[in-house]
């Protein structure tokens, strides 16, 4: 009874709330393009707002914005140099996108779109098509010098160099199966283990004292994945820098 | 003079010696330094993972997930491409069976690279001194 009741697949189900039909193809507006656009809505509107009054001496949420930008500016200069802040917009966009959704995800009965592969798989398909395209007008050809390791014998490069390509191609799937395991494995967890305190407590009086080692553990995960939320957000943002650098130097 | 110049001669060295060790010291001290610098540039990954230890309880499970990822990655563009050349030229099975395993290669380079036991694509050095003169 309780089984079908305690899905913790369910949370991730797509539900079509406009259907919208375009020459064959299905688009509609469903809650995951819900979401997407409340992420952005809230992003946006969070820094718009926080930054408005732009005092010299910044209140509290105005130093929260500021810090985001110094923290993306840091990093970005850090992993790719001075020439590497032209992609900052790129860059911010994608932090503030992905931590939002991810924190977004924390609230209860929310959908979480970063825990669908194919959203994650196309914020890294943007990341990587823009190394290449970038990398491909900046050196023309010699971009292809990434794949060519210096210091190694010609012998060796029939080996070497179909691996290099196998693991940039592998890049951009690494980048979206990290972000989009991360967050569909802690909100299973996390709805199994509430699932748990649910389920226990109908059990009578040993039940509800039973239910309190899941409850405890359910807000311990809450914790651990709001800094999972962050931490995903983080180094999807570091590698994105990692791989624009990859864009800007690829001959060494 | 010869008896002056005997035991000056020995103060001379003495001090110089004195001199030299502490030459020496300075010396050491700037190479290890000097080692440091250019073992931090050759593992650029080794901070972001201390980064990650300091997260705390979240670091062992951050790193499990990133490291398997890289691998598993690795071995599935492999084998997508090797499947996809034996669709195109009709060589089943060899193209899966060659790109499966330059894919686990791949994989293990990935790996390593996240780990920041490898250097970066074309030789982490390198490529941090052409960033050194870009900036």
């Amino acid at each position: 009874m309780a089984a079908d009741k305690v899905d913790p697949i369910h949370q991730f189900h797509i539900i079509k709330l406009i259907p919208i039909n375009i020459g064959g193809y299905d688009l509609s507006f469903t809650n995951s393009a819900l979401f997407m656009v409340a992420t952005v809505v809230v992003a946006a509107a969070f820094l718009f707002l926080t930054t408005s009054s732009r005092s010299l001496v910044p209140g509290r949420l105005q130093s929260v914005s500021e810090m985001a930008y110094e923290f993306v500016a840091n990093m970005l200069r850090d992993a790719a140099g001075t020439q590497g802040m032209k992609f900052f917009p790129l860059v911010f966009s994608l932090f503030m996108f992905v931590l939002v959704a991810n924190l977004l995800g924390l609230f209860p009965y929310f959908f979480t779109i970063t825990s669908h592969i194919i959203v994650t798989f196309g914020l890294a398909i943007l990341v990587i098509g823009t190394v290449i395209v970038y990398g491909f007008m900046k050196h023309g050809l010699g971009f292809l010098k990434l794949f060519v390791p210096k210091g190694v014998p010609l012998v060796m490069m029939v080996l070497v160099v179909p691996i290099e390509v196998i693991s940039f191609v592998s890049r951009p799937i690494s980048l979206s199966v990290r972000l989009f395991a991360n967050m569909l494995a802690g909100h299973i967890t996390l709805k199994v283990f509430s699932g748990f305190v649910v389920s226990l407590s109908a059990l009578g009086a040993v039940g509800v004292a039973g239910s309190i080692l899941p409850l405890a553990m359910a807000v311990a995960l809450t914790a651990l994945e709001l800094l999972v939320a962050f931490l995903q957000a983080y180094v999807f943002a570091v590698l994105t820098c990692m791989y624009l650098n990859d864009a800007l130097h690829p001959s060494h | 003079m010869a008896d002056k110049n005997g035991p000056d001669g020995t103060g001379e060295t003495g001090r110089g010696k004195q001199h030299e060790t502490g030459i020496r010291d300075e010396d050491l001290e700037r190479r290890r330094r000097e080692l440091e610098a250019s073992l931090a540039t050759r593992l650029p990954n080794r901070l972001e993972g201390k980064d990650d230890a300091k997260a705390g309880s979240a670091a062992g499970y951050g790193q499990a997930v990133k490291l398997s990822s890289e691998f598993i990655a690795g071995v599935v563009v492999g084998a997508g491409i090797g499947w996809i050349i034996d669709r195109m030229a009709g060589s089943s099975p060899w193209g899966l069976i060659v790109f499966l395993l330059l894919g686990f290669g791949a994989g293990i380079l990935n790996v390593m690279r996240s780990a920041g036991v490898v250097a970066e694509f074309g030789q982490g050095d390198k490529s941090r001194s052409g960033r050194d003169d870009s900036k």
